[in-house]
C-alpha cells in the first residue's frame, strides 16, 4: 500500500466520489424546482411556490456542499496529477477554463438571488433566477463531461513537436466529442433519477407519517412524474448510446464489463461472478445472445472478447468493473419498475394510499446515489490502464514529485474533513425535513450573511 | 506569439488582481470578524455584509486557476505539485471558512454560532497569511529542477537559502504584510457597508492599520532588495516603473486621508488600488518569468510554458464573451445589494 500511484488514485477517487454525491442531487433537483416554480408563477398556485421554496432550501444546502467539495477537484489535476496536467492541459485546459468562466460565475451570482431574493424580485424575475441557476449547473456538468470524455476518447488534438503534450486542433471537435454527447445525457438522466427519487422519498415520508400531507402529495407526484421520464431516459437512448460508444471506442472495456472472455455470440449476464482465472462466469444467469443484439442489433453477431486484446490493454480490475457495471444496470432496471408502478398508481389516483409503495419509494432514496457512483466507477475503472485512453497510462500521469507519504497525509486529512462534512450535511438536511415545507421558515434559517 | 503571450499574461494578472481585491475584502472582514463583532448582532451584520457576494468573489480564484491551466499547463503542473502541502491546507481552510459562513445562522443556537464564527474567522486569517506567503515564495524563487518540477516542504531552517521551505522568515513576513493589508481593506469595506458603532470601529481600525501597512511595505521592500538586488533590473530598463512605488505610498496616504474625511468609498478604492499596485510591482519585476527558479536557467517563462497559438486564439474569443457576461452579473449583484446592511429579524428571508 505504499505505491505512490495507488495513493494518488485513491485520493482522487475518494474526493471525487464524495463530491459527486452533491452535484447529482442539485443537477437532478434543478429542473424539478424550476417545474414547481413555473407552476407556482403561471397558475398563481401558492402551494407550488411553497414547494419550490422548500426544495430550493434542500437544493441550496446540497449546492454549498457541492461547491465546497468541488474546489479540490480542479486543484488536484495540478497537485496530484501534474504529469497528466502537463500532457493534457493544452486540450482540457480549454473546457476547465470555460467551466469557470461561463458556469461558475453564472451559478454564484444567481444562487444567492434565487435563494434569498424572492422578496426583492418580482415573481417573473425570481423565476428567471431559478432558470439561471438550473442552467448554470447543467452547463457546468457539460464542461466536466467534455473533459472526462477527452480522457475516455481523445479527439481534436495533435502532439507537440517535443512529444511532451497534446494541443488542441479543433475547438468544436473537443466540445462535440461523440463520447461526450452520450455520456452527458446519460449522466444527466442519472442525476435526474437521484433528484426525482429524493423528492418522492421525502414526500412519501410525509405521507406515511401524516405530516405536511398536502406538500407530501406534491412532492410524490412531481417526483414520480420526473422519475418516470428520467429512469426511462437513463436506459434508452442514453444508456444504450453510451454502451455502443464503448463497443466502438473501448471494446476491451466493454468485454471486461460484461466478463465476456472469448470472441463469439455474446449472452447478457444478469447475475454471476466472473472467474478471471478460468475465463468463465460462476453461477451464471444469462439472457442468451442479448449482448450481441445490444451491440450491433444482430442476435448472431460476434462480440470481441477480452482474449482478443493483449493483457496489457485489459482494465486492471476486471471484477470490480464487472460488479460496478452490473450494480448500475440492475438498479437502473429497478428504478424504472418502481417509477412505472408508482405512475400507474398515480394515474389510478391510488398512489397516496398505497402505503406499501410509499414505503418502497421512501426506502429507495439511497439507491440512485449507489447507481450513479457505480456508473462513474464503471467509466473510470473501465478506462484503465489508461489515464487518457490509448495515449497516456495512469502510472505515467501522477505527480512524481509528491511522495506516497505526502499523498497519504492529505488523503487522511480529507477523510477526516469529509466525515465531518457528511455529519453536518445530514444534520442540516434532517432539520429542514423535520421542519417541513409549511409554515414560517426556520428562524434565521437561511445562509448566514444573506439573512 | 510575443504579443499573444504578453496579452494572456496580462489577462491572468488582471483576473488575479480582481480576485485579490474582491476576495481580499471578504477575507479581511473575516479576519477581523471576532475582534470587530462584539455582539451577536454585530457579527450577523458583518457576515451579512459579505454574504451575497463572497461566493462570487471566490469564483475569480477558480476562474483564474482555470485560465492559468489553459494558458500555461506547465506552470500549473509545476506550481501545484510543488506547493502540494500548502495548497491542500488552503483547500481545507477554504472549505471550513465557507461552511462557517454559510451555516452560521442556519442553526439558531449560541454554541453553534460561536463555533462557526471561530471557524470562519480563523480560516480567513490563515488564508490571508498563506496567500501572502505564496506570493513571497514566488518572489523569493523556487528550487526548480531541470524538468521544471520541485517539491517544497512546509519549512526547513526558516532561512532563505538553497533548500527553502514554504515558510521562512521572508515568506512569513510577506504573509504578515498581506494579513495586515487585507485587514485594512476589509475594515474599509465594513466602513462602507455598516453604520453606528460598528462603522466607527471599522473606520478606526482602518486608520490604525494603514500606517502599519506603510511601515510593513517599506520593510518587505527593503528585505526583497537585500535578498534579490536583481529585482530592479526591469525597473531600470523601463524607468516608468519607478512610478509604481510612488503610487503605492500615495494610495496608502489616500486611505488615511479619505477615512479622516469620512469618504469611506474613496478610502476603499484607495485601499484596493494599493493591493493592485503591490501586485503590479511584483509582476513588473518578474516579467517575463512566471515561476522563478533559484537556478535561473530552469525558470518558467511565458515563452517556455505557453500553450499552442490555435488554442489561444479560440480561447480569446470565448474568454472575452464570458468575461463580459460575468462582469454584467457582478454589476447586477453588487447593485442589488448596495447600501448599508440592515438586519431583518423576522427569520431573514429575502432581505
Amino acid at each position: 500500500m505504499d505505491s505512490a500511484v495507488l495513493i494518488h488514485r485513491l485520493h482522487f477517487a475518494f474526493t471525487v466520489t464524495f463530491h459527486y454525491l452533491f452535484p447529482q442531487l442539485t443537477m437532478g433537483l434543478a429542473p424539478l424546482v424550476v417545474a414547481l416554480k413555473t407552476i407556482g408563477v403561471w397558475k398563481k398556485d401558492d402551494r407550488y411556490n411553497q414547494a419550490a421554496r422548500f426544495w430550493a432550501k434542500i437544493f441550496g444546502i446540497s449546492f454549498v456542499f457541492g461547491v465546497v467539495t468541488g474546489i479540490p477537484m480542479e486543484f488536484q489535476f495540478g497537485t496530484n496529477w501534474s504529469h497528466f496536467s502537463r500532457f493534457a492541459g493544452g486540450v482540457i485546459g480549454q473546457t476547465l477554463a470555460m467551466e469557470g468562466t461561463f458556469a461558475f460565475f453564472l451559478e454564484s451570482a444567481f444562487l444567492g438571488l434565487f435563494l434569498f431574493g424572492e422578496k426583492r424580485l418580482s415573481p417573473i424575475a425570481h423565476w428567471w433566477t431559478a432558470v439561471a441557476v438550473a442552467f448554470g449547473s447543467w452547463l457546468s456538468g457539460y464542461f466536466i463531461i467534455a473533459t472526462d470524455a477527452w480522457m475516455q476518447h481523445p479527439v481534436a488534438y495533435t502532439m507537440t513537436a517535443d512529444g511532451k503534450g497534446a494541443t488542441l486542433s479543433s475547438f468544436w471537435g473537443l466540445l462535440l466529442n461523440p463520447w461526450a454527447i452520450w455520456q452527458y445525457f446519460h449522466n444527466m438522466a442519472g442525476a435526474a433519477v437521484t433528484g426525482a427519487f429524493v423528492m418522492a422519498a421525502i414526500g412519501a415520508f410525509y405521507l406515511l407519517s401524516g405530516k405536511h400531507v398536502e406538500q407530501g402529495k406534491i412532492a410524490v407526484k412531481v417526483g414520480v412524474l420526473g422519475g418516470i421520464i428520467a429512469s426511462l431516459l437513463v436506459i434508452g437512448p442514453t444508456g444504450d448510446g453510451q454502451g455502443r460508444n464503448l463497443a466502438s471506442y473501448q471494446p476491451a472495456t466493454l468485454a471486461a464489463m460484461e466478463a465476456h472472455f472469448d470472441t463469439k455470440t455474446a449472452d447478457l449476464v444478469i447475475l454471476g461472478q466472473p472467474n478471471v482465472e478460468s475465463k468463465t462466469i460462476d453461477n451464471p444467469l444469462v439472457i442468451p445472445k442479448a449482448l450481441s443484439f445490444l451491440v450491433s442489433r444482430d442476435w448472431n453477431s460476434q462480440v470481441q472478447g477480452l482474449s482478443a486484446f493483449p493483457e496489457s490493454e485489459w482494465p486492471t480490475n476486471i471484477s470490480l468493473l464487472y460488479y460496478a457495471y452490473h450494480i448500475m444496470v440492475g438498479l437502473g432496471t429497478i428504478f424504472m419498475l418502481v417509477m412505472l408502478i408508482s405512475g400507474v398508481q398515480l394515474w389510478r389516483k391510488k398512489l397516496y394510499d398505497s402505503r406499501w409503495l410509499l414505503w418502497i419509494l421512501m426506502l429507495s432514496c439511497p439507491l440512485p446515489y449507489i447507481a450513479n457512483t457505480a456508473g462513474w466507477m464503471t467509466a473510470e475503472i473501465g478506462r484503465q490502464p489508461y489515464l487518457v485512453y490509448g495515449l497516456m497510462r495512469t502510472v505515467d500521469g501522477f505527480s512524481k514529485s509528491v511522495t506516497a507519504a505526502n499523498a497519504w497525509f492529505t488523503l487522511i486529512g480529507f477523510l477526516g474533513m469529509y466525515t465531518l462534512l457528511a455529519i453536518l450535511f445530514l444534520f442540516l438536511l434532517q432539520r429542514e425535513i423535520a421542519h417541513g415545507p409549511e409554515g414560517e421558515t426556520l428562524a434565521h434559517s437561511n445562509a448566514a450573511g444573506r439573512n | 506569439m510575443e504579443f499573444t503571450g504578453f496579452l494572456w499574461f496580462s489577462i491572468i494578472s488582471v483576473m488575479l488582481a480582481t480576485y485579490v481585491v474582491l476576495d481580499g475584502f471578504d477575507l479581511g472582514v473575516g479576519a477581523l470578524h471576532l475582534i470587530l463583532g462584539r455582539s451577536d448582532e454585530d457579527r450577523r451584520k458583518i457576515m451579512k455584509s459579505i454574504g451575497p457576494v463572497w461566493d462570487g468573489n471566490e469564483v475569480w480564484l477558480l476562474a483564474t486557476g482555470g485560465v492559468l491551466y489553459f494558458v500555461f499547463p506547465q506552470l500549473y503542473a509545476s506550481s501545484f505539485s510543488g506547493f502540494y502541502l500548502p495548497l491542500m491546507m488552503v483547500l481545507w481552510l477554504l472549505m471550513g471558512r465557507a461552511i462557517g459562513l454559510e451555516f452560521r445562522t442556519h442553526i439558531n443556537d449560541g454554541i453553534w454560532a460561536a463555533f462557526f464564527d471561530a471557524v470562519f474567522s480563523i480560516g480567513s486569517l490563515l488564508l490571508a497569511v498563506f496567500y501572502g506567503a505564496a506570493l513571497g515564495n514566488i518572489v523569493r524563487g523556487l528550487p526548480l529542477g531541470p524538468d521544471h518540477y520541485f517539491f517544497l516542504p512546509l519549512w526547513t531552517n526558516w532561512n532563505v537559502g538553497p533548500h527553502p521551505g514554504v515558510l521562512d522568515w521572508y515568506t512569513v513576513l510577506s504573509g504578515v504584510v498581506t494579513l495586515v493589508a487585507l485587514c485594512m481593506h476589509g475594515a474599509n469595506y465594513l466602513a462602507c457597508k455598516t453604520d453606528g458603532d460598528l462603522h466607527e470601529r471599522a473606520r478606526k481600525t482602518s486608520l490604525l492599520l494603514a500606517p502599519l501597512v506603510l511601515v510593513l511595505t517599506l520593510v518587505i521592500t527593503l528585505a526583497t532588495l537585500a535578498l534579490h538586488p536583481g529585482v530592479v533590473a526591469n525597473y531600470n530598463a523601463l524607468k516608468i516603473g519607478y512610478l509604481i512605488p510612488v503610487l503605492i505610498v500615495a494610495s496608502l496616504l489616500g486611505v488615511i486621508f479619505f477615512q479622516k474625511a469620512r469618504k469611506e468609498v474613496l478610502a476603499f478604492v484607495s485601499g484596493a488600488l494599493y493591493l493592485v499596485l503591490m501586485l503590479v510591482g511584483a509582476v513588473y519585476a518578474l516579467y517575463p518569468v512566471i515561476l522563478p527558479s533559484i537556478d535561473p536557467q530552469y525558470s518558467l517563462t511565458i515563452q517556455n510554458s505557453i500553450t499552442s497559438s490555435y488554442a489561444l486564439q479560440i480561447g480569446l474569443r470565448w474568454w472575452i464573451l464570458g468575461i463580459v457576461i460575468a462582469l454584467g452579473y457582478f454589476v447586477f449583484l453588487y447593485r442589488m445589494f448596495r447600501g448599508k446592511v440592515v438586519l431583518d429579524n423576522h427569520g431573514g428571508y429575502g432581505d
